[in-house]
């Protein structure tokens, strides 16, 4: 097993290889169509060793953690689970997804705080 | 009954239509929510990386707040706080040396034990009040409701938290018959809004709601009604944005359940808050 | 008599030696008190090695052989009839597992070699003190029962009945026929199914030695292979079947329709019915839960319209008792029911069907007579998905199995619909396309190439109604691009699960089935069409998911099972059976309540209460010799006296491996 796809799998708790790429995940994502590649693509990319390719996706960051995958998954593998090891990984590096300071201060005063909790948990290292 | 209550930040603020009307409408039903008297954010949404444990203090520390005032169980109308507090207790629960981790890290904390039991208030309500009592309270005949009840994502999912079947739920359905108001069929009701994509990617939220709406419509509704204080400003509030891309975009009144349940109960006007919502949510309510 | 036993040790190849110091186990076996000859060899179960052993035992004079190599549930049979052909008494020979016992679960070969050794020391203190036994003759009853009247059951029975034998067919609808009846054509010949069906169901209705109970169940079953007491009960249909002559007057004026079970809920037909027109028998029953006489008391106008005065309403349930020697269980399957799927809203919406619906509508005696369509409006669907492995290979929710034929019947369906709506366009959503049978890859690529089948992979994740549509939310993940499809009628290759009441039925029977509810076969490669229980066959997709062409030549394999038990003239059971010590047996009666064969009875002699032994039905399980207090019940071959011998062989200080 190539080292990223290792530390996805430990980060994730998922075994990586139960996935046989049925593609249920993907046609059920509510974000699926603003995504560059397919979510069941994010995990083929870990199985044949091109891990980077997923790591450096905008997929894994449209991904709402909305477990849509996890509860279809006929293999029982919790995709939530996984893209949010990708997305720890690179913010791991110190490297912010979210800007705050690029969110308009009207923007701010109309969010909810679950809005920019959720969001600077999930973007921000 | 009087229960702990877990408010959660959005209550208090962008969502005070919510807290307040399902304070009103839980008190015709007999419920009295008594709020903790400390309580912190939950650090929505919960954290899924496995050797996270920080953000996890966050929402077992207001387990912790419930031991403290003597309760055994807390109820939330947040959604996303009521997803976020269960499945850290569950974490607790079954990861003994993690959680043992945690105690002693919150080392002026009590010692947490994973005793507190997490509770939406949908659940309180098909299993403690009942729909049968909910439907002897009802003051009011909504007829001219046609509602498309959305659940969206954090009470249904994962399996092992959800109050209702993640791919079939009814309960609000089922509330809404007891209040004899009907339900339309809306296949979108379990799909996710987009949630914290709101911030920064709000062309995703957009096109959901775009979607959602206009299902809704097409399915015979006048009217949305949301659970979680998210969702809700994702449906209602976004609908501007929505408007901007979408020249022949039309809006619909969303408002939170309670609210429609405050109305059908006999709750007075001003305490279910419509002010706080847009697109003529009252006067379809009132029949104005 | 003097013991004089001879240890035959075997390498097979590499699977003990490469642990097992077979030559040290030989020589420390060969100075052991009693043995008089040890050997080894590569392969003891070989030609050659069992020609080793009877020579040997010539040439010694052995009086008892231990052969020291793979459990006794591959070899023992093998070794014993070595041994009986060189007129020793099979039961003076005993296997010592030092294989599946020994050198496959360790790896220290001085300690392996060491247990190795006092395995056999304590195998041969067994044969010591064997006795020599016969095993019991036993007379047979040459009939047999068939339980369930589908393909299965009707091809069994015919092989059966044509060999001459006797066959009782206990099938619970008043048809047989099963599911091969509602099917419209069959893969891969597309054949009409009821065409190519119906000749066997009138042959078995006719056939000289087929007794027909339809409407029937098994009741109970007692006793034990060669020997089997059966009560059926005949269900009250309220119909005289010999008057019965099918002519259907009843039915085309009974008053209450309620959905047909055959029709899989897509039309209706009368409290009185004929389940289909090509019914075997062709003989009505009445629905008594819907009939207006039986709910109200009203009505009654089949009885007074019947032509030969066939209705019945005071019938009850017959039993009837039946004696049979074998029993072929063929109790077939049923579909997963959609309503489990929540996102793809079968149940809900009423154009999501099944498989057996979609036949249903393709058949040319079916609700709508062979025109395909739909079911909420009556309009022909101009694109229907037809969506593979919904409930199974999913080991997290549903079924984690695959049910092998809807691949096929899917690939099919969409086939046949292409022909009935040229300008429709079936799309299939797959994961893997298996199509493994004779000509089924060449189908499958038919339906692709000539009838533009258009196959998608990606496994539907939601199904929803939509301004009289249906939406189908998937990925092609060949393209990597997400889809929405909308379409008009959408039909569901259900995963397929055991019959209902299958573990009631088990029960009765004593045999097993998995957690799934399909039926335990002897040995999943090699005794596929047999139970554990004696005299107990299996066939079709009662004990697995299964096509035609698989499920009939199961059939006539369980019924050559069959046909080789009654070949015997007599039936041999294994003496290792049970035994009673009358002076020591107390009449306690534990060991009654202790046996799960129904084995012991009490009786009283000259006043005393003594527990006997039916040596027939008894399995050799020991339970009741472990329970009784006194030491009274003993085992053939396996008394105190040897147990004993056999752990002091084990526990002995002395070590002698070199």
């Amino acid at each position: 097993m190539e080292n990223l796809m290792k530390r996805v799998s430990e980060l994730s708790a998922q075994n990586l290889y139960a996935c046989y790429q049925c593609g249920k995940c993907s046609g059920g994502c509510p974000s699926v169509w603003q995504m560059d590649i397919l979510p069941n693509e994010v995990i083929r990319l870990l199985q044949i060793g091109q891990s980077n390719d997923a790591l450096n996706s905008e997929t894994i960051w449209i991904c709402a953690s909305c477990f849509t995958c996890s509860v279809r998954c006929p293999r029982g593998i919790d995709l939530a689970r996984i893209m949010e090891a990708l997305r720890q990984i690179q913010l791991r590096k110190n490297i912010d997804r979210v800007e705050i300071k690029r969110i308009s201060s009207e923007q701010m005063a109309k969010l909810p705080q679950i809005a920019l909790v959720g969001n600077f948990r999930k973007g921000t290292a | 009954m009087r229960i702990l209550y877990y408010p959660g930040c959005t209550l208090k603020t962008t969502a005070k239509n919510f807290e307040e009307s399902a304070i009103a409408a839980l008190r015709v039903l007999d419920v009295e929510l008594v709020e903790l008297k400390r309580w912190n954010c939950c650090g929505t949404v919960y954290s899924l990386a496995s050797d996270d444990l920080i953000h996890k203090l966050a929402p077992v520390r207001n387990l912790i707040r419930v031991k403290e005032e003597g309760g055994s169980r807390v109820l939330t109308l947040c959604s996303m706080c009521y997803n976020t507090l269960k499945r850290a207790n569950s974490f607790f629960r079954e990861d003994k040396e993690a959680g043992e981790k945690m105690n002693q890290f919150m080392d002026r904390e009590e010692n947490y034990t994973g005793d507190v039991e997490v509770l939406h208030i949908l659940e309180l309500l098909r299993d403690e009040v009942g729909f049968a009592a909910i439907s002897q309270k009802v003051q009011a005949a909504l007829g001219q409701l046609r509602v498309a009840p959305y659940y969206g994502c954090l009470l249904l999912r994962p399996r092992e938290i959800a109050i209702d079947d993640p791919e079939n739920p009814t309960l609000l359905e089922r509330l809404f018959a007891s209040l004899g108001i009907e339900a339309v069929d809306f296949p979108y009701r379990n799909e996710c809004c987009g949630a914290y994509q709101t911030v920064d990617q709000v062309d995703l939220v957009v096109e959901r709601t775009y979607k959602m709406v206009n299902m809704a419509r097409n399915n015979g509704a006048n009217l949305i009604a949301t659970s979680c204080p998210l969702c809700q400003f994702n449906l209602e509030t976004r609908q501007e944005d929505v408007q901007d891309k979408y020249a022949d975009f039309v809006q619909m009144p969303v408002v939170y359940f309670t609210q429609i349940m405050g109305a059908a109960l006999g709750v007075r006007e001003k305490e279910l808050r419509f002010d706080l919502n847009r697109y003529q949510a009252s006067e379809l309510i009132y029949g104005r | 008599m003097e013991d004089r036993i001879g240890v035959f040790v075997c390498h097979c190849g590499i699977n003990i030696a490469a642990t097992v110091d077979v030559q040290a186990a030989v020589e420390a076996a060969r100075t052991y008190p009693g043995v008089v000859h040890a050997e080894d060899y590569q392969y003891m179960c070989s030609d050659p090695g069992q020609k080793m052993i009877r020579e040997r035992i010539k040439e010694k004079g052995l009086n008892g052989v231990v052969v020291a190599s793979c459990s006794p549930n591959l070899h023992e049979v093998t070794f014993r009839n070595a041994v009986g052909q060189a007129g020793l008494n099979p039961y003076r020979c005993e296997i010592a597992n030092i294989r599946e016992h020994c050198s496959w679960i360790h790896t220290n070969r001085s300690q392996a070699t060491r247990k190795a050794v006092r395995i056999i020391e304590a195998v041969v203190e067994k044969v010591k003190l064997n006795e020599e036994l016969t095993p019991l003759a036993l007379p047979m009853t040459k009939r047999v029962l068939v339980i369930g009247g589908g393909i299965a059951g009707i091809q069994a029975s015919l092989d059966m009945g044509n060999a001459g034998y006797e066959v009782i067919l206990v099938e619970r609808e008043s048809s047989i026929g099963g599911h091969m009846a509602q099917l419209s054509e069959t893969f891969p010949t597309l054949d009409c199914s009821q065409c190519i069906l119906t000749p066997k169901m009138v042959a078995v209705g006719h056939h000289p030695n087929i007794k027909l109970y339809t409407y029937a169940e098994v009741a109970e079953v007692s006793g034990y292979v060669g020997n089997f007491q059966v009560k059926i009960r005949k269900k009250p249909g309220y119909v005289d079947f010999d008057k019965c002559i099918g002519c259907g007057i009843c039915m085309e004026k009974c008053p209450v329709e309620v959905p047909s079970e055959f029709e899989e809920g897509l039309t209706k037909r009368k409290a009185i019915y004929i389940p289909f027109p090509q019914a075997v028998p062709a003989k009505a029953v009445i629905d008594a839960a819907h009939c207006l006489y039986f709910q109200t008391g009203k009505c009654r106008i089949c009885e007074k319209l019947c032509p030969t005065g066939a209705i019945d309403y005071e019938q009850e349930d017959v039993i009837v008792e039946e004696e049979v020697g074998a029993i072929v269980v063929a109790t077939g399957y049923q579909l997963y029911g959609m309503e489990r799927i929540g996102e793809y809203g079968g149940g809900r919406y009423e154009n999501v069907i099944n498989g057996l619906q979609f036949e249903r509508l393709l058949s040319a005696s079916g609700p709508t007579e062979g025109e395909v369509r739909r079911p909420s409006d009556g309009q022909v669907p101009k694109r229907v998905a037809f969506i593979s492995c919904v409930g199974s290979r999913d080991s997290e929710l549903h079924k984690p199995y695959c049910s092998k034929v809807c691949c096929m019947y899917l690939a099919k369906h969409a086939m046949l619909y292409k022909h009935r709506v040229p300008d429709g366009q079936p799309i299939v959503f797959y994961i893997d396309v298996r199509s493994d049978g004779k000509g089924y890859e060449e189908f499958v690529q038919r339906a692709q190439e000539e009838d533009q089948v258009t196959y998608i992979r990606g496994k539907v994740s939601k199904i929803y109604a939509n301004n009289g549509e249906l939406v189908v939310l998937a990925a092609d993940t060949l393209s990597g691009k997400p889809l929405e499809v909308r379409c008009d009628l959408v039909v569901l290759g259900m995963a397929i699960i055991s019959s209902p009441g299958i573990e009631d039925l088990v029960r009765k029977l004593k045999i097993g089935v998995d957690v799934y509810g399909f039926l335990t076969e002897a040995h999943p490669k090699l005794r596929p069409m047999e139970t554990l229980t004696p005299g107990i066959f299996l066939a079709g997709c009662g004990q697995a998911p299964r096509d035609i062409p698989d499920t009939v030549a199961q059939a006539s394999g369980a019924a050559a099972k069959v046909l080789e038990l009654f070949s015997q003239e007599e039936l041999y059971h294994d003496p290792i059976v049970a035994t009673v010590d009358e002076d020591l047996c107390s009449g306690c009666g534990l060991c009654i309540s202790l046996c799960p064969y129904d084995a012991r009875e009490m009786e009283v002699q000259e006043g005393k209460k003594i527990a006997q032994v039916n040596e027939v039905k008894c399995e050799g399980c020991g339970s009741c010799v472990a329970g009784c207090p006194s030491g009274a019940s003993q085992q053939r071959n396996f008394r105190d006296e040897q147990l004993l011998k056999m752990a002091e062989a084990i526990l002995s200080s002395e070590d002698r491996v070199g």
